[in-house]
């Protein structure tokens, strides 16, 4: 058995019981980095010295009896929108930034590296994570590793597709408005969006701040437990992290949630769901009631199209202020043809951003811009009320909702690019969990006929990490579907 | 709500990008179309709903008045497209031209 | 009829930096004229990914000054995003507060020429500053970007439209600094750019059929950093506002031009245009995602209002009604806040608020001017100068003694007053036998004066009590030498 087939927690204990080492760990990943990643392109760097090193001096301390933290010796991935000192590039998949290098860790960097982890390398994303393809990169495309001719999904596609090509075990990416689930379903992985405020944003560059939330990939549910263990708590860099004590998500995971009330919200179903998901995602449910839950029918009535409209304003408004500082003047990309201050600007930014980016910078301009601001940007607030008192009045009769992460599987590479709004509609079922600022999780939980993956989505209330974790860890113990890997990584074996 | 290629022109002034006369053709189109599918939150009614604009109810995270370590003018100044000796350098902006 | 005379009304923005150690959102020192962009760090350079964190100091100077104008603090304010492209300003946006500021309805009492007045107060928020934007020298084509003034906290205090003329912007200014000051919020140095005003200018220019009060466009003066500047530019604004309107009474008009932007050429003493109405920026404001907004907690609130010491002009009105002080002494004494202090400890002390004024006025400021040292480095606590005090009201000794001789002792050699009239046997004696002994002995020696006076000089009496007391070496109580004195003499 290769080392790239083990999860997390497997590398863990075999390192603890020193049947492995974090050598032997990083290089295994390497490994298949350079043999895969040609084909899937899921880094955007990566950091073989470094990573040697720090394995090396990992096990040097294992061997000195030290404790060495909780991911001791596992290598990780991180989406290259997190800020990295290390003289890695912190690129956010832009050419605004490129050959910006950061002169600080994210607090998230900080946290991996305190529990021991080894980053290996920083993956492709869309540019400044808009997007839900990972084809708005500066750099290039990512692929799917179940089927070369489709996208990973997005934002967070390269994290999602190393952790699915077992170029990594666990790897950490962004959700704004589904860019952790969606990749996560598209390519048959366990993917976590927790809690607004439960991981510190400092140091991840900002999108729609208010929605931006930092969160775990894996394989299997104990691996993105372990990850979110590791990175999760209260940051005083972050005004807006909580003071909420961190519980050991993995203690306690076996524990099935009993008796469980799941919400199958009307509008998950909706117009617009392939009837592979839907037939899919509605066996995954049966197994659920198998196991002792109750299935009860619950409307999110702001859900699904008032959603996406509300999340395109809001996550545009905050972005167009957000990418207001890319201008050429102190980092990143500045124009060399200018004939004035202003010009520089706009010459710069123009070369700099790729479409969808410039797109939603305008979008947001024009939605907070005088005489529009109360029709758009206030309404928008007012709505995304309306969306979060649905689910407070859900959660006040079910534990959990769930549906289908994504409408479709993995499409085609090329297939939405022309049609934005398209593939804003890829969103629609996972963007409002960002809204409400509650967590959510999507776990694989089936195929189509033609080998795709299809991901379950389940939705808690704020601060339920370690019960959503428990619930998705009864469907996964049941079933087989984070064992089977990518015949890319078969044929590669 | 369509939007001329008049008021792309000013938003992407307003957003500093120079669209070029394509692009301006093309943003107006697309972002005309997301507009009105935005549209659809009119339906809503939204009298008396307070607007929801932090997540989280958090307060008053107040930080302690103690200076702490930041940057060398060096590394401060290392990521600049351009600089002039402790200054970061732009194009000439005259005084006339005030800020905010 | 004749159309009335147009009236100034003329609204401030001041801008002052706070006492802070450290930036509004990051751990940066707050330094005036250290090496550029030495004070930075990837928080203040907007660069990607880092989040501000609110200076809490910072909020409670903010609070104390709207407290001490007398604000109301809402329930809840927030945190705003300002947006405007300047090379000065990382984010390209300043975080500001926007509908809701920290305290809103207050007022100054300000003391002119023509009386005192109060001037509202629309509201007090907190903000950001900029950094600096310089020409190159020698003529270069480029301009050049400190940021170590990027993100020092702001306190922007903006007045209801009430002042009326120049002079009375330029004291208005005087006195918000004086009170920033006097409570420990600002040191508002204006050659530093700790303190700037922008007065907003118009002309009342008569009412409409409805009544409804008719105006100039408004004209806003930026960045005004001396309180000379600003009488000069309101004054040079007034005269331009009447001379367009003059020229053009239907045209020149709040509703027709709105408002601009100028500028102050100080050495030129002219206004010029910066901005006008079509150029308006247009900010897109919206609430600050980053940071969380602050309800005030009422204690914490009140704790802050019971270290408000007295304001300047309340003290000073109290010394002049209550204490019968006259107009100057209560000015000199309540200038300063730690000489107020000083005299209040002191009055206190000697329960005496106007004897206390004298020995301030006449000992203690002389003492500070001779040396050039601040109340702060004047050596005796109230209570030990009141020591000194209380002996001379209580005629242990005279004040000249004390003036003379104790007062520099004490400063010399820190040691207390009874102390030193205790060594040098300075006490003065009130025993009416042998003071009786030395007033024979002055008349027998000094007849010819004693005659003169009887024969009708009145002087002749001061040269008799300056003789007996010098012959008793100072120390007779001069009470009882005159009583003795007098009785001899027959008056
Ligand atoms: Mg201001
Ligand atoms: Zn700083």
């Amino acid at each position: 058995m290769a080392v790239t087939d083990l999860t997390a927690c497997e590398i863990r204990k075999a390192i603890a019981e020193r049947r492995l080492s974090a050598v032997e760990a990083t290089e295994g990943c390497l490994r298949a980095i350079g043999r895969l990643d040609p084909k899937i392109k899921a880094f955007l760097s990566t950091d073989p010295d470094g990573g040697r090193r720090r394995a090396a001096e990992i096990d040097r301390r294992l061997a000195a009896g030290e404790n060495v933290g909780l991911l001791a010796g596992i290598p990780v991935a991180v989406k290259d929108n997190m800020c990295t000192a290390d003289g890695q590039p912190t690129t956010c998949a832009s050419r605004i930034l490129g050959g910006w290098r950061a002169p600080y860790d994210a607090h998230v960097v900080e946290r991996l590296k305190a529990e021991g982890a080894v980053i290996v390398g920083k993956t492709n994303l869309d540019e400044f994570a808009m997007g839900s393809s990972t084809e708005n990169s500066a750099y290039g495309a990512t692929r799917n590793p179940w089927d070369l001719g489709r996208v990973p999904g997005g934002s967070s596609g390269g994290s999602a597709a190393a952790v699915a090509a077992r170029l990594v075990p666990i790897a950490l990416g962004s959700d704004t408005g589904g860019s952790i689930r969606q990749p996560a379903a598209l390519c048959g992985v366990v993917g976590m969006k927790p809690t607004y405020g439960r991981v510190s944003r400092y140091g991840l560059v900002a999108f729609a701040s208010s929605l931006d939330q930092i969160g775990p990939f894996g394989r299997t549910v104990a691996d993105a437990a372990l990850l979110l263990r590791a990175t999760a708590g209260h940051d005083p860099r972050d005004s807006t992290s909580v003071r909420e004590p961190v519980p050991d998500y993995l203690e306690g995971l076996e524990e099935p949630v009993r008796p469980l009330r799941i919400g199958v919200p009307r509008e998950f179903f909706s117009a617009g769901i392939d009837p592979e998901v839907e037939s899919v995602v509605r066996e995954a449910l049966a197994v659920y009631e198998r196991l002792g839950a109750a299935l009860v029918p619950i409307t999110l009535p702001h859900s699904t199209d008032y959603s996406i409209a509300t999340y395109y304003i809001v996550a545009t408004s905050e972005a167009s202020s957000n990418l207001a500082r890319y201008d050429g003047v102190h980092y990143g990309y500045r124009s060399s043809d200018h004939t004035d201050m202003i010009d520089m600007y706009m010459r710069s930014r123009a070369q700099g951003f790729g479409d969808e980016v410039k797109r939603r910078i305008m979008l947001g301009t024009y939605a907070l811009s005088s005489g529009y601001y109360d029709a758009y940007y206030k309404k928008a607030l007012a709505v995304r009320r309306l969306i979060r008192r649905d689910f407070e009045q859900a959660f006040a009769k079910v534990d959990c909702i769930m549906g289908p992460t994504s409408p479709t599987p993995a499409f085609h590479v090329g297939e939405r690019t022309a049609d934005p709004l398209a593939m804003y509609l890829s969103d629609v079922y996972t963007v409002s969990a960002n809204l409400a600022a509650i967590a959510g999780i999507s776990i694989p939980c089936g195929f189509t006929a033609g080998g795709l993956p299809i991901g379950l989505q389940i939705i808690t209330d704020v601060f339920t990490e370690g019960r959503l974790l428990r619930i998705a860890r009864m469907y996964e113990r049941e079933t087989g579907w984070t064992k089977r890997a990518p015949p890319i990584v078969e044929d590669a074996a | 709500m369509a939007l001329s290629s008049k008021e792309v022109l000013k938003v992407g002034t307003l957003s500093r990008i120079r669209l070029t006369p394509e692009e301006v053709e093309k943003f107006s189109s697309q972002l005309s179309a997301i507009l009105d599918y935005v549209d659809k939150l009119r339906e809503l009614d939204t009298a008396g709903v307070e607007p929801l604009a932090h997540a989280l109810p958090i307060h008053n995270v107040l930080r302690p008045d103690e200076p702490r370590p930041g940057l060398a003018p060096e590394q401060a100044l290392g990521g600049a497209p351009q600089s002039d000796g402790d200054f970061f350098r732009v194009p000439r902006i005259l005084n006339e031209e005030a800020g905010a | 009829m004749s159309a009335a005379e147009p009236v100034p009304t003329i609204g401030l923005e001041v801008h002052m930096h706070l006492k802070t150690r450290t930036k509004m959102f990051c751990g940066c020192k707050v330094e005036y004229d250290v090496r550029p962009n030495s004070n930075v760090c990837p928080v203040c350079l907007g660069m990607p990914g880092v989040l501000p964190v609110m200076n809490g100091k910072a909020l409670e100077l903010a609070v104390r000054m709207a407290l001490a104008l007398g604000c109301t603090l809402p329930g809840l304010a927030k945190w705003d995003r300002k947006h405007y492209y300047y090379p000065d300003l990382p984010k390209n946006y300043q975080i500001s507060e926007y509908d809701q500021p920290l305290g809103v309805k207050g007022c100054l009492d300000i003391e002119t020429s023509q009386g005192p007045r109060r001037i509202g107060i629309i509201r007090v928020h907190l903000e950001e500053d900029a950094g600096k934007l310089m020409h190159a020298e020698g003529g270069g084509n480029y301009s050049v970007v400190d940021l170590n003034r990027t993100g020092t906290p702001l306190l922007e205090i903006v007045s209801e439209p009430d002042v009326h003329g120049a002079e009375e912007a330029r004291v208005y200014a005087e006195t918000l600094r004086q009170l920033a000051v006097y409570l420990g919020v600002g040191d508002c140095n204006m050659q530093l750019g700790q303190m700037r005003c922008e007065p907003n200018i118009s002309l009342c220019i008569g009412a409409d059929a409805q009544g409804k009060p008719r105006y100039t466009p408004i004209s806003e003066i930026k960045n005004l950093n001396s309180f000379r500047s600003v009488e000069r530019a309101v004054t040079f604004e007034i005269a331009r506002h009447r001379e367009e309107y003059e020229a053009d009474p239907a045209g020149y008009t709040l509703e027709k031009q709105g408002k601009s932007t100028r500028g102050w050429r100080d050495d030129e003493g002219v206004s010029f245009l910066q901005r006008s109405k079509e150029e308006a920026h247009d900010y897109r404001y919206f609430p600050e995602p980053d940071l969380v907004p602050f309800v005030p907690d009422r204690q914490w609130v009140e704790e802050i209002r019971r270290t408000i010491p007295d304001l300047p002009e309340i003290r000073r009105r109290r010394l002049i009604n209550d204490a019968g002080l006259s107009e100057y002494d209560a000015g000199v004494l309540t200038a300063d806040r730690l000489i107020a202090d000083y005299h209040e400890a002191l009055a206190e002390y000697v329960r005496d608020a106007k004897m206390a004024a004298n020995w301030m006025m006449q000992d203690v400021m002389q003492i500070l001017n001779e040396r050039k040292i601040a109340i702060s480095e004047f050596p005796l606590t109230p209570q030990a100068f009141g020591d000194l005090v209380n002996l001379v009201a209580s005629a242990v000794i005279n004040r000249n003694t004390a003036r003379e001789v104790v007062l520099p002792r004490m400063l010399a050699t820190g040691k207390s007053a009874g102390e030193i009239v205790k060594e040098e046997g300075l006490a003065q004696t009130s025993d009416e036998s042998a003071i009786e002994a030395i007033v024979d002995q002055v008349l027998a020696t000094n007849a010819k004066i004693a005659e003169d006076y009887k024969g009708g000089k009145k002087a002749a009496f001061g040269r008799l009590m300056g003789e007996s007391m010098k012959a008793s070496s100072g120390k007779a109580n001069p009470q009882v030498v005159k009583a003795i004195l007098a009785r001899k003499l027959g008056g």
